[in-house]
């Protein structure tokens, strides 16, 4: 059989992701695991993974990882590159680890410009605990302790991680991209690869937001969260590259 | 062997770089400052890194995933430093990885004061986090010893896979004396992590995860399992204490770190104005040297003096369990930075002759 199209060798067939059908997680694991396999850097590669929902895929994608304490990856992942300079070490978090528990250490590790790739999952809610509110819920957006929306002067404007991290010094390399199409998804893959081989060449931090899709909380179909990501959620949260030093 | 006039807290970073660590992450806070700062320069002078983190939180975790990869590290801290460390220390104990933290102990609680103290007894010995683990918990009462054992901390945490506390106080750590210092170990002599440190694929090609997490519910009683065995083991094989005086005394003073110093003091002016006293000074707190509190003649002696620098008492809780509560305690303490006066003890005592 002439295989055009498939996983990467060390994904998992027999476990599944742990993603609730049509998650945005799934996919950026998928592209995670093929940028690594196209680099071959499969053996150096440290995931740090976080606590929510981006850490169900762990098994799934086979490589060596670090279960971080809720938004501690930063601090994990800049101490274990700075002490073994030859690993790929990999941030991979969502938005309540990131930019709500895990700020100082989000924005330290960014600061630092530690030679690291921060993937953040932005999907504008915490998954796993059901929904809540979290930075990044929008402004009118409904969550389970914002059931009324997400207000200005109540709650506070959301964070716009991927601009505010462009805004310091160290980072090389921050963009804004997205999986819930093809087109959008193969731009999401380059943006990881660029990240990873900026780190093989030692040319510095980088952090790839990506807006994702929670079917499960945001009460839609994956067709519907699909076009809630392009009328809705990319306008708070515009696509495009930031910062581009490299 | 090299001897030098150095300061606790100094003592305690060389030492660890003797030992082998090569990476420190700290936050400052009094009274243990001069460890990061020595360590920002040394460890770079050996080839190792060293990370002043953004906040307590930060700099454990960094211990965490540096650890993880078989590097020796080590972070410190104080009183309320170590409280926001606990949850870091839960993920190095629940994930099984061997790492030293240290604490320069000062009065609490919370912010309490930054002068010596030992008000952390409990926290240190049963419960550094929420979710129930122990750490290989070590107090040290001299300079000399607190270098001693932060350099065996190193080998006892890989042996077991686990973090070894070590509980100084800020007198420890502030005080200047001589000190022999241990020889520099080779990198290469130290047990290799191979078979488990997070940046190695198995052998059999699939991936390692270093991780407090259970997704199942029998898995985690596993993880616990191991973890209740390993505290078994060091009950029967690592309890370790200092008796002095102990074979004809008649009243027995107790206390660990500085105190059990003092205690020793109080003992040695007691024999001096003939009083048949002698001391008892846990070395390990975790595991607790029951042991020694099994061997005291119940027959001839009726009350246990312990002085602990806390108030309300801590270590006391201990005493009494170790001693079945067969002896009557008599609790000499002092709290909030009051260093226990080596009088207190021996008037306590006398006052029962
Ligand atoms: S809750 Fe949302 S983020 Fe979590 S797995 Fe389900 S769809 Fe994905």
């Amino acid at each position: 059989m002439n295989v055009v199209y498939g996983s990467p060798s060390f994904t998992s067939e027999v476990m599944g992701t742990g993603y609730c059908p049509g998650c945005g997680h799934g996919t950026v694991h998928k592209l995670l695991a093929e940028v690594v396999e196209e680099l071959s850097v499969r053996e150096k590669t440290v995931l740090c993974y976080p606590i929510g929902c981006a850490g169900l895929g762990g098994g799934w994608t086979n490589l060596n990882t670090l279960s971080c304490a809720h938004g501690r990856a930063g601090a994990v992942a800049t101490a274990v590159k700075k002490t073994n300079q030859d690993n790929v070490i990999i941030a991979y978090q969502g938005d309540g680890d990131l930019a709500a528990i895990g700020m100082a250490e989000t924005m330290h590790a960014a600061n630092r410009g530690e030679n690291i790739t921060v993937i953040f999952i932005n999907n504008t809610n915490f998954g796993m605990t059901g929904g809540q509110m979290a930075p990044t819920t929008l402004i009118g957006q409904k969550a389970t302790t914002s059931p009324d929306g997400r207000d200005l002067e109540r709650h506070g404007a959301p964070f716009k991680m991927a601009e505010l991290i462009a805004k310091l010094e160290a980072p090389k390399f921050v963009g804004r991209y997205a999986v819930h199409d093809a087109k959008n998804a193969i731009k999401t893959k380059a943006a990881i690869k660029k990240g990873l081989q900026m780190q093989l060449d030692k040319k510095g931090y980088s952090f790839i937001e990506v807006l994702s899709v929670c079917p499960t909380n945001w009460k839609k179909n994956p067709l519907d969260s699909a076009k809630y990501i392009d009328e809705v959620v990319s306008k708070t949260y515009p696509l495009g590259v930031y910062k581009d030093v490299e | 062997m090299s001897k030098e006039f150095i300061k606790g807290n100094e003592a305690i970073a060389e030492a660890a770089v003797r030992a082998g660590c090569r990476f420190f992450a700290g936050y400052p806070i009094t009274p243990q400052n001069d460890i990061p700062e020595y360590l920002s320069k040394r460890l770079f002078e050996v080839g190792g890194n060293f990370i002043q983190g953004e906040s307590e939180v930060a700099s454990v975790n960094m211990v965490f995933g540096v650890a993880a990869t078989g590097i020796r590290s080590m972070t410190s801290s104080s009183g309320p430093g170590l409280a926001l460390k606990a949850e870091g220390i839960s993920n190095l104990a629940g994930a099984r990885v061997p790492s030293v933290v240290v604490n320069v102990a000062r009065g609490g609680p919370a912010i309490g004061t930054i002068l010596t103290a030992q008000q952390d007894y409990l926290s240190a010995t049963k419960a550094p986090a929420p979710g129930g683990f122990k750490c290989f918990v070590l107090a040290p009462a001299t300079v000399q010893e607190a270098a001693d054992l932060v350099y065996e901390a190193f080998d006892i945490a890989d042996k077991y896979r686990t973090p070894v506390y070590v509980l100084a106080d800020g007198m420890t750590g502030n005080m200047m004396e001589v000190v022999e210092l241990p020889p520099m170990r080779e990198l290469s002599e130290l047990p290799s992590k191979d078979d488990w440190r997070v940046n190695k694929l198995e052998q059999d090609g699939n991936f390692r995860s270093i991780s407090s997490y259970s997704p199942t519910a029998e898995g985690l009683q596993e993880m616990n399992e191991a973890s209740e065995a390993m505290y078994q083991q060091w009950d029967k094989e690592e309890q370790r204490w200092e008796a002095f005086m102990m074979d004809d005394a008649e009243y027995v003073v107790t206390g660990y770190g500085s105190s059990g110093r003092i205690a020793k003091s109080a003992v040695k002016e007691l024999r001096a104005q003939g009083i048949k006293a002698g001391l008892i000074r846990p070395i390990t707190l975790v595991p607790f040297p029951k042991d020694a509190f099994d061997q005291i003649d119940y027959g001839r002696i009726k009350e246990i003096f312990v002085a602990e620098m806390s108030i309300p008492a801590q270590y006391a809780d201990d005493v009494r369990w170790a001693t079945k509560s067969k002896l009557e305690i008599i609790s000499v303490l002092t709290s909030g930075g009051v260093i226990l006066e080596t009088e207190a003890i021996v008037d306590a005592v006398k006052e029962r002759v």
